[in-house]
């Protein structure tokens, strides 16, 4: 009972938070309802028992993506863009795919959920949590890409330092 | 804990990214005018690396519980990568110092980006292979875009990394639904998923359709094709010698294992788009290059074309086709490196010579330049006595007893209509008069190095291709165990 109210509080939050993103005149307001709508998935995470799923989202979305997007926003020209139209010819592009997968989801629900076979978790459920599950398997099974992705960001920050100096 | 025989196996790899930290390390301390001790250290790496792909391959087997598999194939692979590497290196020594470009980070990222390139060639799990791809992909993204004041390769890098970008999130959508679909990211496991009947059919067949989007954009096979010549065009010349060799040749090797390993009946289920794919990328590429003025836009719809060549080999899908793909792309890699090598040095300073036209009269002013651009050039036609040749003829023939005899006949008709802009080149250099004046610096003793280097090799597989064959026909097995 909880479980379900809580549901449509978070689904509310995200739904209202995306409709208020592209509604908002100022991109400042938009980045602002955005974190709302991120945040609501995050909750949405959680209640379905996926703790590290709603952690990630939190620290990535909500506190990496979006402050490199209000710096974004610092540094482009807002006045310029507040007096152009805002809604073009995309809008009707975008409404027909949101049309597409509002019916893909009333289909899903026609349907019932015992008829689609889910994947299966590989690892048994011991009476562990989501995250331990997560870390267990990052430190064992998977240290290598683990180890690896430490390039992958070297690299990235390399590129980044070179790209953007302005005397190397 | 890993032993030390399972680190031994990732030698290469720990080489690589240990000498491209070193040089990192060591670049603020090196005084301005003599950086080129930098690059005599990524020589040293690069040439490590081979070793350490050649030390590894002395004890094959898998490490890391099986994420890592060290046999022919990934042995192969390693080899050409670090050889491309090296040659990427020793080439571009010069153009850095010309065009005074920062040659730290230029050096450790070619050696993180050949690391990525040989970690692909090596993994057998898909996750792995993502970061490999990955670590390439950035680091040539960066090396596009390293002539900072030229708006093409502003274009160019930017190009690169939003398409690439896609497509890497194409590929990461495949790995996905594979693991939805199988349970696992493993191929060897995949595969056994795919023989019992524990799989969702559909979804790995969406899974297998996305990879190929990814992977066929990072070989740029129409019609993913797209990026090619605009990248390859604003790139600095050394950096797109690499680019049409190193990531190619490792975005192959995964390609070929991929399929080869996971997929019960690659022919059946995927030879129509795998020739729809070759057939696509030749006639685009070669009709395309018929009309470019500029060399190096001319190089890269050779490029395409060439990629087609390998994809003929793909749809024979036998163990003889992989053997031809992978000579084909070590001949490849040698011969187009060449001629990228020439075009950097033609090229001057901020690459204003590269016009076909820029061309006329070299055969008698650097007959030397002239001689090697034309030994590439010839190669690449697919003329007797180079690599090109064989490579070709591997190809056709694999294509020809796998019953496409129809689509290695119209390959060959497609190889006829690429002689003709390669020969354009070679006649603009040896019979017309230079039109306007056109500064050539003295051939330095590393661009000098690098050519013969490649030319060495482009003969060598041309006079002499048994033993490579041999080795790739060896472990072109590698897939069904």
């Amino acid at each position: 009972m909880l479980d379900t109210a809580l549901f449509y509080i978070f689904a509310a939050l995200t739904l209202g938070g995306g409709v208020l993103t592209i509604t908002r005149r100022s991109a400042v307001h938009s980045a602002i309802w955005l974190i709302t709508s991120l945040l609501g998935v995050a909750g949405l995470y959680l209640l379905q028992r996926a703790e590290f799923l709603a952690g990630v989202q939190v620290i990535l979305y909500v506190g990496g993506i979006m402050v490199l997007f209000l710096f974004v926003i610092m540094l482009v020209n807002l006045d310029q863009a507040a007096k152009e139209k805002r809604f073009s010819g995309q809008k009707w592009i975008a409404l027909a795919c949101v049309a597409a997968v509002a019916l893909q989801a009333l289909w899903f629900v026609s349907k019932g959920a015992g008829r689609f076979t889910l994947g299966q978790p590989s690892i048994a459920g011991e009476n562990l949590g989501n995250s331990e599950h997560v870390s267990r398997v990052l430190f064992s099974q998977y240290l290598l890409p683990f180890e690896l992705a430490s390039i992958l960001l070297l690299v990235a920050i390399i590129g980044a330092v070179v790209m953007a100096k302005k005397r190397i | 804990m890993p032993d030390s025989a399972q680190i031994l196996r990732l030698l290469p790899e720990i080489l690589l990214s240990v000498f491209g930290t070193l040089i990192m390390v060591l670049d603020p301390l090196t005084g301005r005018n003599r950086k080129a001790l930098l690059g005599v250290l990524a020589l040293v790496g690069a040439y490590c690396a081979w070793i350490g792909a050649l030390v590894s391959y002395a004890n094959p087997g898998p490490a890391f519980g099986g994420m890592v598999t060290v046999d022919g194939f990934a042995t192969f692979f390693r080899l050409l990568v670090c050889a491309i590497g090296f040659l990427t290196v020793l080439a571009s020594m010069s153009y850095l110092e010309r065009n005074e470009l920062p040659q730290g980070e230029y050096y450790a990222l070619v050696l993180f980006g050949v690391a990525g390139q040989s970690l692909m060639a090596v993994s057998g799990e898909l996750v792995l292979i993502f970061l490999g791809l990955e670590i390439s992909s950035i680091s040539t993204y960066i090396l596009a875009g390293f002539l900072r004041e030229d708006a093409k390769s502003n274009e160019a890098s930017l190009k690169y990394f939003f398409l690439g970008s896609f497509a890497t999130a194409f590929f990461l959508y495949g790995v996905a639904l594979t693991y939805g679909a199988t349970g696992s990211t493993k191929l060897v496991v995949i595969r056994q998923a795919m023989e019992g009947k524990d799989a969702n059919v559909v979804l790995a067949v969406i899974a297998g359709a996305l990879m190929f989007v990814g992977l066929a954009f990072k070989v740029s096979a129409a019609p993913f094709q797209v990026w090619t010549p605009d990248v390859y065009q604003g790139a600095p010349s050394p950096v797109t010698a690499y680019l049409s060799t190193g990531p190619k040749a490792a975005a192959f090797a995964i390609f070929l294992r991929i399929f080869f390993t996971t997929v019960p009946q690659t022919g059946v289920m995927w030879g129509w788009l795998l020739w729809t794919c070759a057939l696509l990328s030749m006639t685009i590429g070669n009709f395309a290059a018929l009309v470019q003025t500029d060399i190096k836009r001319m190089l890269a719809y050779s490029s395409i074309a060439h990629a087609g060549y390998v994809l003929v080999a793909f749809t024979s899908c036998t163990p003889i086709g992989a053997a031809a793909a992978m000579f084909y792309l070590a001949a490849y890699a040698f011969m187009n490196l060449g001629a990228f090598t020439v075009v950097s040095h033609l090229s001057g300073r901020r690459e204003q010579y590269v016009a076909i036209d820029h061309y006329a009269g070299l055969g008698r002013r650097r007959p030397f330049l002239a001689a090697l651009l034309t030994i590439f050039l010839l190669s690449l036609v697919g003329i007797p006595l180079t690599g090109g040749f064989f490579g070709k003829f591997y190809i056709f023939r694999a294509a020809v007893n796998a019953d496409l005899l129809w689509l290695a006949v119209l390959g060959l008709l497609n190889s006829a209509v690429a002689a003709y802009y390669y020969l354009k080149v070679i006649v603009v250099m040896y019979m017309q008069e230079p039109k306007e004046e056109v500064t050539i610096e003295p051939v330095p003793a590393t661009l000098a190095a690098t050519l013969v280097l490649a030319a060495g090799a482009v003969f060598f597989l041309g006079v002499y291709p048994g033993p490579v064959l041999d080795f790739a026909t060896r472990s072109a097995s590698f897939s069904r165990q």
